[in-house]
């Protein structure tokens, strides 16, 4: 496929990495965290993909790895056609141009002894870019500050507006993708509205791709047109986020969207998963989510692995019991046939009316 | 505000902090009333003093630095004027609280257990080995498995959702009447937060406990509060019954935090943001707060403020110089503005 013609602009394949800990007092036993474990991604070119998921389920390292801030274990990263998994430092920065990311911590990710121009302007220094002044100006304009804010400092601004600074630097370089780690998750609900519109806004008027990580739902909704649902480093479900919100296949991507507390809904049926999420140092056996999973089956989710497949159109799933319609009541989850609940008697009665 | 058997009553509780660069006006003029079985939900923005508020009724500002004015009454005392060993027996004992961070609450270097059996001890006479059972009994209260070896842990070995667990059981320690829930699950995953807001419900229910329950989240609110206060630059905007407040709202300010809200639901053409960003506390506007901010200021806004009292008849509190006429027709509108969004 010719580089510039594919439909998708980042393809990653089997995508895994894993980083050693140390354990033990003299750091004899040495054993890995799971951190993003076989992930197959694509992201098309001028989507917005959302990864969501909650804390540990590797959706930041795979964002990391996407952009080569970490390197893979295995597995293939291509970036507009090209392979990009094992190159150099050097061969890659010609390629830092066309990636650029959003940090979540706009008081941590802005240097606070250097000006607002100095901060945008570091990516044009860094690639030789003349006229800078004049550039970074118009970029304060796009992202909704005004241009005499050049000579000021961070700590002079509010998270909103610094996150706008942090947006202004991602676009300084005309970048192909940029990839958003939680940018409004430290900012208050009315804040969060602007910069979210911002960046569709700028998703348009610069035909931009965004990588979009969120733990919050209710913001990948707003702002993605497919997603993927991590849990435990895997991909769990992948596909349009409409149909993903709309009618989950996974058992966790429902559980997930039946927490998400809500204004305005006053009853409902909520699946409350019981227990914690497993170290992803000894990640369970075959599907990750099986411990916790209402649909459990023993002797096939715990033995063998779910491989993400097809279920709806644009719509894939890793589960061998996927959910067949949605809302399903939590007895109607559970009670999959041959569904194995005797062992497991802890996870009876989580069902409740709220 | 349901009159009656209030547990606690809040009036005029103003709070000022005294800094080189101005006072800051952190909380002004708050009242209201908690009842048995309530839980109250306090929505705002940072720095909209919904958490000053709440230290300044535990008696958890520094005395010396802050000046601190209004009534907080507790079974017909009032907290503010309490000399600090009494309102110490009451602290804890009586009022508890749940902070928001599990894992800066704990000490990284005692046993869960232990912690939570010096809480019994700060208030009771009884032995160490009663003090550990009374732990070990609340940790399996609160839904810890294997209560009895998990309370010899340190708190590393807990998850973030079981600290927060702990938290709760020590709160627990003495039959609070009130207990104070700043934040619980905003360091929380959403499917711990749905197991901890739940736990905080039983708790309520169990022991038939008011609860205050501190959050930036409207959503949490809206599922766990019976009454609702929203809090804008240190005052209240809006105080009613939850149901009313989340279908009737009365306040721009209500009304533009709705609508900024993201929804899970369905996907938005676009978000409403409130423009402009919450005014520095060294300065707050004169009038009411949010003028520079709302989309329908008119003449008095910027120079009185609006007291906090029911519109009309049917209506709850709300601090708006808007005429109740008005709002309702503003208040349709938002509605099919949504609608057809």
């Amino acid at each position: 496929m010719s580089a510039n013609g594919s439909e998708n602009l980042v393809e990653i394949e089997h995508l895994t990495k894993r980083f050693a800990v140390k354990q033990g007092v003299f750091a004899r036993g040495k054993s890995q965290v799971h951190a993003v474990e076989d992930v197959s991604l694509t992201v098309r070119r001028g989507e917005t993909l959302g990864i969501v998921g909650e804390s540990g389920c590797g959706k930041s390292t795979t964002a990391r790895l996407i952009l080569r801030l970490l390197d893979p274990t295995a597995g293939t990263i291509r970036f507009d056609g090209q392979d990009i998994s094992h190159l150099s430092q050097r061969k890659l920065r010609p390629l830092r141009r066309e990636m650029q990311m959003v940090f979540q911590d706009p008081y941590a990710s802005l240097n606070p002894r250097k000006t607002v121009g100095q901060i945008i302007g570091t990516p044009f220094a860094i690639h030789g870019v003349k006229g800078a002044r004049t550039r970074v100006q118009e970029l304060l304009e796009t992202v909704g500050l005004s241009p005499e804010h050049y000579n000021r400092y961070p700590h002079e601004f509010s998270g909103g507006q610094r996150q706008r600074i942090g947006v202004a630097r991602a676009l300084a370089l005309s970048p192909k993708l940029i990839v958003c780690d939680e940018p409004v998750s430290a900012l208050d609900v009315s804040i969060q509205a602007q910069v979210l519109n911002l960046l569709r806004s700028l998703q348009d008027e610069f035909n931009l791709t965004y990588v979009f990580i969120s733990h919050d739902l209710s913001v990948i909704r707003q702002i993605a047109d497919r997603i993927a649902v991590m849990y435990l480093g895997r991909v769990v479900e992948f596909g349009d986020s409409e149909s993903i919100y709309n009618h989950p296949k996974h058992p966790y991507t429902a559980a997930l969207l039946s927490a998400v507390p809500r204004a305005g809904v006053t009853s409902r049926e909520r699946i409350v998963l019981t227990g914690d999420v497993p170290s992803p140092i000894y990640p369970p056996a075959a599907c990750v989510f099986h411990p916790r999973c209402p649909r459990f089956h023993e002797g096939h989710c715990d033995v063998e692995t779910p491989q993400l497949r097809e279920l709806a159109p644009q719509q894939l799933a890793a589960c061998h019991y996927p959910l067949e319609r949605w809302p399903m009541t939590d007895a109607e989850i559970r009670q999959a046939e041959g569904a194995n609940r005797e062992d497991r008697p802890h996870l009876e009665g989580a069902a409740h009316e709220v | 505000m349901n009159g009656g058997r209030g547990l606690l009553d809040v009036r005029g509780l103003t709070v000022r902090f005294p800094t080189p660069d101005g006072v800051v006006q952190a909380v002004s003029d708050v009242t209201f009333t908690l009842a048995r079985g309530e839980t109250l939900g306090v929505v705002g923005e940072s720095g909209s003093g919904k958490s000053v508020s709440n230290l300044a009724i535990m008696g958890l500002l520094n005395r010396a630095r802050t000046v601190i004015s209004g009534e907080v009454l507790f079974e017909g005392r009032d907290l503010l004027t309490l000399p600090p060993d009494e309102l110490r027996k009451i602290r804890g004992k009586d009022i508890a609280m749940v902070f928001q961070d599990p894992f800066a609450c704990l000490h990284p270097m005692y046993r869960v257990g232990a912690q939570i059996s010096e809480a019994v001890l700060a208030h009771e006479h009884v032995s160490k080995d009663r003090a550990w059972a009374r732990a070990v009994e609340l940790l399996d209260r609160v839904g810890i498995p294997n209560a009895k070896s998990r309370a010899r842990d340190y708190p590393h070995q807990f998850s973030g959702g079981m600290r927060q667990r702990a938290m709760i059981a020590m709160a627990l320690v003495h039959n609070p009447a009130i207990l104070i829930c700043d934040e619980p699950t905003t360091a929380l995953d959403v499917t711990v937060q749905a197991q901890i807001l739940e736990l905080i419900e039983d708790v309520k229910r169990e022991f038939d406990i008011g609860v205050i329950l501190v959050t930036h989240d409207l959503g949490v609110v809206a599922e766990t509060a019976n009454s609702v206060m929203v809090m804008y630059a240190g005052r209240i905007m809006e105080y009613g019954p939850s149901a009313q407040i989340f279908t009737q709202p009365q306040h721009p300010y209500a009304w533009g935090l709705l609508d900024s809200m993201p929804s899970v639901e369905e996907r938005l053409e676009t978000l409403v943001p409130i423009e402009g960003s919450p005014p520095s506390l060294l300065a707050p506007p004169s009038g009411c707060p949010f003028h520079p901010r709302c989309p329908y200021r008119f003449e008095p806004c910027p120079t009185e403020r609006p007291p906090l009292v029911a519109p009309a008849p049917e209506a709850h509190l709300d601090a708006c110089h808007l005429p109740w006429d008005k709002k309702v027709e503003l208040g349709s509108q938002r509605g099919s503005k949504q609608a057809a969004a």
